[in-house]
């Protein structure tokens, strides 16, 4: 076992990061890890910080491996946002953590996972200390792609490039860390598209599964424009209800906590003037679940998207894996059933509806009218 | 002035069994020493005042009104207002938006329900909402006379007020007549009343379709719904006339391509079910709305449904920014739904 494990389909940067803690004078000290989304950049950069801090460059079991990975370790400062950007103030802070000494004599290590949400400034900032950073201070910053750094970050950097890993080698992290059924979790990882936390959220939430089945189902069923309508409708529904019981929780958790730091009692009425407080949070807490129901229709549409894609793959007859193996027999009737010219004009469709829905079309109409465009046509 | 006093000190629910004069209506004015109006229609309300003022001048022709708003009411303008004034004339106390009215108005008013002076006569006007609800329960449960001025938003019922205006003015109308003016000026009530007004001022005889056409003829009350059922007819001109209409009245473009929207969304369900299998009720469909749509389905094609449905969900994107000219995108929508219906 080694703190790598985790770095699944990755050798080739696995191979580069384990060389520069293993060698001396293969080692920087700054590293800019970049690769599509779900390759798992930040589970690398956390890898790499726990073999830099462990004696035997990583076994995973000893102390410093194993608080490095759960982020608590006095020498590595892990930096990750829930919000849009990272603010200067922030990075301020790191640049003075990045000038201390290691308190346990090795490195001190700094991972800021979201470096593409940096504003141009607060990335400026960081400059000086990227270039010159004491001896024993290492940065790894993480980003979708070299393109969303600017290139002053950049060429301060190494880059590590991670690959869309396999979907064999996703399938077996989910079989090995998280005990899925090895048959689940490949057609899972297959499903996610190797998107290692969208295919461990399929392999372990049989519900999501079937909602996603229940989506795809859809394309099948759509035999003309009333059905094309009522599975919009469907589609809408499933979507409010996901996000509903996604946010209810947290809503009432949220509203119990205001409502103590406002100093009101269970079951005391709000005095009025405090009442703006209150609509204040549930007008967050509904932007919130706006923005689910939208965010699970837009994966409803990669989904179905996925779908038609595999369709196109049958009719031009290539030969690659599909994404939608459990699926095969719909998607040969599909492509039975229509040329590549409309399968194109479908998926068309999907990114319109897609690109209408972020455009704030209201839901509905935008599903409906793709919907239509997806029922059969002679 | 003791017995209510004790009144206060009971339970409530005690209380409630013995009083609550029942709801009257607007037009029925009554005279007590506290009358509450209730309602958010304005023209309602203030034909409610004026009818209990009448009463109460009736009575006494010397009266004083004093009127006091309720939003800038400061503690004690009540017993000021209320109390008898020197020469002993009788008095009545208006108190507007009491929906609206500060703290020191609640307190003071269910102070005053408790003793009222028996020669004055003081109105609370309530325009509705959750404010002052216990300055509400307490003035109900003393037993003050309650008027109801709701709004009126079924066309019958608007029919019925404007025929009411005429027979009070002593004119005859036609049914034809009542129902023209309805659907010109239905919208603000108050519109409609001055326009009867304005009727019974201007001309002679009975009031017929054609005296209403020659006042209000031209005015239409367009909304996105019969912008929709125009389009959904075919009839591109009336559509496109009523989609210029509406939107230079104030209709937004967005509401209306929603309403665009509902209208095909119906249509397509109703087509779903015909094919067998699912209910209007679990489509959540009124029955009307079937019928309707089944009669309208009878000129429409699959294709043509596709194609209208389509263009809506395209002049909702370019309404919400994607095109330079809400208005042209929504008449587009419009004119492709017209052309999309068979012949």
């Amino acid at each position: 076992m080694t703190v790598w494990d985790d770095v699944v389909g990755q050798e080739q940067a696995v191979a580069t990061l384990r060389a520069a803690v293993e060698n001396p004078s293969a080692m920087t000290h700054a590293w800019l890890v970049t690769g599509p989304p779900g390759s798992g950049r930040s589970v690398a950069a956390r890898a790499f910080a726990a073999a830099l801090q462990c004696l035997e460059g990583g076994c995973g079991r000893c102390h410093a491996c194993t608080t490095t990975l759960g982020g608590t370790h006095p020498d590595v400062t892990l930096v990750a946002t829930e919000k849009v950007i990272i603010t200067v103030k922030e990075v301020r802070d790191l640049i003075g953590t990045a000038v201390r000494t290691p308190s346990q004599g090795r490195w001190r290590v700094i991972v800021v996972e979201d470096a593409d949400r940096m504003a141009e400034q607060t990335t400026n900032v960081l400059l000086k200390s990227i270039e010159e950073p004491p001896p024993q201070t290492v940065w790894v910053l993480c980003a979708p792609s070299v393109q969303d750094v600017l290139p002053t970050i950049r060429s301060r950097c190494r880059g590590v490039v991670l690959r869309v890993p396999p979907a064999e080698a996703v399938a077996e992290l989910l079989v090995r860390r998280d005990g899925a059924d090895p048959a689940v979790a490949l057609s899972a990882a297959r499903a996610a598209q190797s998107h290692v936390g969208l295919a461990r959220r399929l392999a372990r939430d049989a519900g999501a599964r079937e909602r996603r089945t229940a989506v795809l189902g859809l394309a099948r069923r759509i035999r003309g424009v009333g059905d094309a309508v009522l599975a919009a409708d469907e589609l809408v529904n499933l979507a409010k209800e996901e996000a509903r019981t996604a946010t209810e929780e947290r809503d009432a958790v949220e509203r119990a906590e205001l409502m103590r730091s406002l100093g009101v009692g269970e079951g005391e009425t709000l005095p009025p003037k405090l009442r703006s407080q209150l609509r204040g949070l549930e007008e967050d807490q509904k932007r919130r679940a706006t923005r689910h129901q939208r965010d699970v229709l837009d994966r409803a549409m990669v989904d179905l998207l996925s779908l038609y894609r595999d369709v196109l793959v049958v009719q031009l007859g290539a030969e690659v894996e599909l994404v939608n193996e459990e699926l095969a027999q719909t998607v040969r009737s599909l492509a039975a059933d229509s040329t590549p010219e409309q399968t194109v004009r479908r998926m068309d469709a999907i990114a319109v509806a897609r690109r209408r829905l972020e455009g704030n079309v209201a839901p509905l109409l935008a599903l409906e009218a793709m919907a239509i465009a997806l029922r059969p046509q002679g | 002035m003791g017995g209510t006093w004790q009144a206060l000190l009971v339970p409530p629910a005690t209380r409630a069994r013995r009083s609550s004069a029942p709801a009257r209506s607007w037009d029925e004015p009554t005279l007590a020493p506290v009358v509450l109006v209730r309602g958010a229609e304005p023209l309602l309300t203030e034909r409610a005042v004026d009818g209990v003022v009448r009463l109460a001048r009736e009575r006494d022709p010397e009266l004083e009104k004093v009127e006091l708003e309720g939003a800038t009411y400061g503690a004690g303008q009540l017993t000021v207002a209320a109390s008898p004034s020197l020469f002993g004339e009788a008095k009545v106390v208006v108190i507007l938006g009491a929906d609206a009215g500060t703290e020191d108005l609640m307190a003071d008013t269910i102070a005053y329900v408790a003793r009222p002076d028996p020669e004055t006569t003081v109105i609370v006007v309530h325009g509705g909402g959750q404010r002052g609800k216990k300055m509400l329960d307490t003035v109900t449960a003393s037993g003050a006379p309650v008027m109801t001025c709701d709004p009126i938003a079924k066309d019958a019922e608007k029919a019925q007020f404007v025929a009411n205006e005429f027979r009070a003015a002593g004119r005859r109308a036609d049914a034809s007549a009542v129902r023209a003016l309805v659907e010109a000026l239905g919208s603000d009530l108050r519109e409609l009343s001055a326009a009867c007004s304005q009727l019974v001022a201007d001309t002679t005889g009975t009031i017929n379709e054609g005296v209403v056409d020659r006042y209000y003829g031209g005015r239409v009350e367009a909304t996105g719904f019969k912008v929709a059922d125009a389009a959904v007819d075919g009839d591109t001109g009336r559509a496109v006339a009523l989609l210029r209409h509406a939107l230079d009245t104030g209709v937004d473009p967005v509401p209306m391509v929603a309403a665009l929207a509902i209208r095909l969304r119906v249509l397509a369900k109703v087509a779903a079910m015909r094919g067998g299998g699912i209910t209007a009720r679990e489509l959540g469909i009124a029955p009307w709305q079937v019928d309707r749509a089944q009669k309208d389905l009878r000129r429409w094609t699959p294709e043509g449904l596709a194609a209208a449905i389509s263009a809506v969900a395209q002049a909702d994107a370019e309404v919400k920014g994607e095109g330079r000219d809400p208005v042209f995108a929504v008449e587009r929508a419009v004119m492709a739904i017209a052309q999309a219906r068979r012949g």
